[in-house]
């Protein structure tokens, strides 16, 4: 029996002296939207190594390369903001296993959004690393075109990019196109006015999206439990009538899987779905940020323990799916990325001031122009100032 | 005679109206939504009809927040739609103006031109009618200071025709500002089914020439102006009155070029003063027309406070004495003697 079937029965009004003698007086009918039964999130995270599962080798092989690279890449990121060469790095060490998946369920028509954190994503998806890093660098606010590779910018204001998400979602099924949009939030998000918007507007329009919500623990310094008094994120889904899942966030294996499942559902009509990834920022919240400040290294340490690339790496080895001659491959391949990305991003970027007047609107206005020739005198004035001072 | 004008007059309403089932009929990408736009068909009656005609889909109601609203076209504008929503009333449209800062106004540039976002948002706004606190905003000053963004305001049915097409069909966000106050005003020239076309948008137009002085409007204190400017002639003045129609971009030459003729001028708008369009607009005129001024640009703006309740609105907003006090003050004699007599 479903709960609308129960609540049917229960709307009717009990059979009183006073019910029967006002019975134009009865309530209106009444009955839940949505069973809420179904849409309740696991009862503990998802977890797929360590259980015997079965485990598709050639999928497990290809998302253990991208751990190890990904892992490297954070590693290299983090490096060139002490060199200089980005002007701040949210860390995803420690996270690698939810961006890699994320990534990697998305077919190739589908649509990322990710958050300002999840350059490495968008890297897992094919995007250059360096136009991955332009924001971070400041050479501009985005290196790519979006349309290009169907990742749309970073978006640094918190969950503002899930109603896009959930727009674009909307607006491909008006056209009968075949696309997912997965879009990405951390925990501290899921206090923003724009989560609880776009996970309503998707549940209304029933849009093809996917939310992933990175837990880590942390908003910059602020814990989950000063964040929420919900049970579970995943529970929240509950409220807009959108299911919520439960996974550990550094089990590569179950957070694809649980991915992998909400997006067929998303792509064959099922509607949006809400996943809650259980994880840890190992780093600060980015190179200037100092962790010891509002967390203990004992929580730190635990954590480590539960590392996404040495769970695989353990996993596969045991089962006989890697050998040392593939941990090293995979090793070596992460080092000819890093490697590439270290010499590339230690180039000089290209600057033209006067791209700042060049896309503010299609075509400038007369005062954008005025002030591009006002900026245009400056610099040559400075120019002829520098050769002037070489002549002397 | 009256009968017969009467029967061809068009409302601003039935103009935008139209103006939104061509656009919807001439371009499959365009889709309208917002709060009560769909069976109802908007709350002023702008969507009427809309609906019935292309479906829910093309023209339909969303959940009721404004953030979602604007950020769901983001998204929809992204795979290449053109959405038009609607700000039910001006103070409604604030929940939404994360996404418009943050994104809609910055979306091109952030993206080197890659992905603009061709959006129109349409706001009722102003004040006049005798709404509650919330409902007769004048907000057009906080777009105005957001770099990216159009922003638009019509005066006229023509112009809220012409304007409106314009800004669904313009590639990059255009905030369209509709002075509901005249979305009951008439015009008897407008055709539904032959629309004249308008000045293009980012060009003020002269509503009326004079040459004693300039009066810089737009919107809703249009038809305030004009009637000032009349009023004004039995007091030997004859005011030039400027229409804006379009904050953003803004059309200096056009203003410059009748502040240059006049020698004068004052600014009229219902939005407050201090920090509102007015100082903007003297601080231009002044920069450009300096040596031409016979009297510092004078300002007639809502007062700095928050909008009146509507008993009181009357003593609030810029009207034909207000207007014609300011034009009295812009220095027709030398009024002032340094060092004289106190």
């Amino acid at each position: 029996m479903t709960v609308t079937e129960q609540s049917r029965r229960t709307a009717k009004a009990p059979r009183t002296t006073r019910t029967r003698r006002t019975a134009k007086a009865t309530a209106p009918a009444w009955q839940p939207r949505t069973d809420p039964a179904p849409l309740l999130p696991e009862v503990e995270p998802h977890r797929v190594l360590g259980t015997g599962a079965k485990l598709d080798p050639e999928l497990m092989s290809g998302l253990y390369a991208e751990l190890v690279r990904g892992r490297r890449y954070n590693q290299q990121a983090t490096a060139l903001t002490k060199q200089g060469r980005l002007a701040v790095y949210p860390s995803t060490t420690g996270q690698e296993a939810c961006e890699i998946a994320a990534a990697k369920v998305l077919r190739d028509q589908d649509w990322l959004f990710p958050s300002y954190r999840d350059t490495l994503a968008a890297v897992a998806r094919g995007l250059d690393p360096v136009q991955a890093l332009t924001l971070l660098r400041g050479d501009w606010h985005s290196g790519y075109d979006p349309r290009e590779c169907r990742i749309a910018p970073l978006s640094t204001p918190l969950a503002t990019q899930l109603p896009h998400a959930v727009g674009l979602a909307h607006a491909a099924r008006l056209k009968g196109d075949d696309v997912v949009a997965l879009a990405m939030v951390g925990d501290g998000g899921t206090s923003e006015g724009d989560f609880h918007e776009a996970l309503n507007f998707a549940a209304v329009w029933q849009a093809p999206v996917v939310f992933l919500v990175q837990n880590n623990g942390y908003a910059i310094s602020v814990p989950l439990e000063k964040q929420t008094a919900a049970p579970t994120l995943a529970h929240k889904g509950v409220g807009y009538g959108i299911p919520g899942r439960l996974v550990d966030g550094n089990d590569v294996a179950a957070v694809y899987e649980v991915l992998a499942e909400a997006v067929e559902r998303a792509r064959s009509g099922g509607g949006p779905t809400l996943v809650e990834a259980v994880t840890y920022r190992m780093d600060a919240h980015t190179n200037a940020d100092d962790a010891t400040r509002y967390r203990e290294d004992a929580e730190v340490e635990a954590w480590r323990a539960h590392d996404p690339v040495a769970l695989l790496e353990r996993e596969l080895t045991e089962r006989g799916m890697l050998d040392e001659a593939g941990i090293e491959a995979a090793r070596a391949a992460a080092e000819e990325m890093a490697a590439a990305l270290r010499e590339r991003m230690n180039e000089d970027a290209v600057l033209d001031p006067m791209d700042l007047f060049a896309h503010v609107y299609e075509e400038r206005t007369t005062q954008l122009r005025e002030q591009e020739r006002l900026l245009r005198a400056e610099l040559e004035a400075a120019e002829a100032d520098a050769s002037e001072g070489d002549q002397h | 005679m009256a009968t017969a004008v009467k029967a061809k007059q068009v409302t601003m309403a039935q103009a935008i109206n139209r103006a939104l089932r061509d656009a919807l009929a001439e371009d499959p990408s365009v889709h309208v939504l917002g709060e009560d736009v769909g069976r109802l068909g908007g709350v002023f009656r702008i969507t009427d009809g809309l609906t019935a005609e292309f479906g829910e889909d093309r023209c339909g109601d969303t959940p009721l927040a404004e953030a979602g609203i604007l950020g769901t076209a983001v998204g929809m504008a992204m795979y290449g739609l053109r959405p038009v929503v609607e700000m039910q009333f001006d103070a409604f449209a604030y929940p939404s103006f994360e996404q418009l800062v943050s994104h809609v106004s910055r979306m091109r540039n952030r993206t080197r031109g890659a992905m603009p976002m061709p959006i129109t948002i349409r706001v009722p706004y102003g004040g006049g009618i005798g709404g509650v606190e919330h409902h007769s905003d004048s907000s057009e000053a906080y777009y105005m200071a957001t770099p990216g963004l159009r922003v638009y305001t019509p005066a006229t049915v023509e112009d809220a025709y012409g304007m409106l097409r314009e800004a669904i069909a313009c590639d990059d966000p255009v905030v369209f500002l509709e002075p509901k106050r005249l979305y009951w005003s008439k015009s008897a020239d407008f055709s539904l089914d032959a629309p004249a076309a308008v000045a293009p948008p980012g060009k003020a137009v002269v509503r009326r020439a004079g040459t004693s002085a300039t009066l810089i409007t737009y919107g809703p204190s249009v038809p305030v102006c004009l009637e000032a400017a009349q009023a004004a002639r039995a007091e030997g003045r004859d005011l030039e009155v400027v229409d804006l129609r379009s904050l953003v971009p803004f059309d200096d030459e056009t203003v410059a070029a009748s502040v240059r003729r006049t020698g004068r001028a004052v600014v009229v708008h219902e939005s407050t003063g201090f920090g509102g369009p007015g100082g903007e607009i003297a601080a231009r005129v002044t920069e450009r027309c300096f040596h031409h001024l016979e009297a510092p640009v004078l300002r007639v703006a809502g007062f700095d406070i928050p909008y009146p309740p509507p008993m009181l609105e009357k003593h609030h907003l810029p009207g034909v004495d207000r207007i014609l006090d300011a034009v009295e003050r812009l220095q027709w004699e030398s009024e002032y003697v340094a060092g004289g007599a106190d």
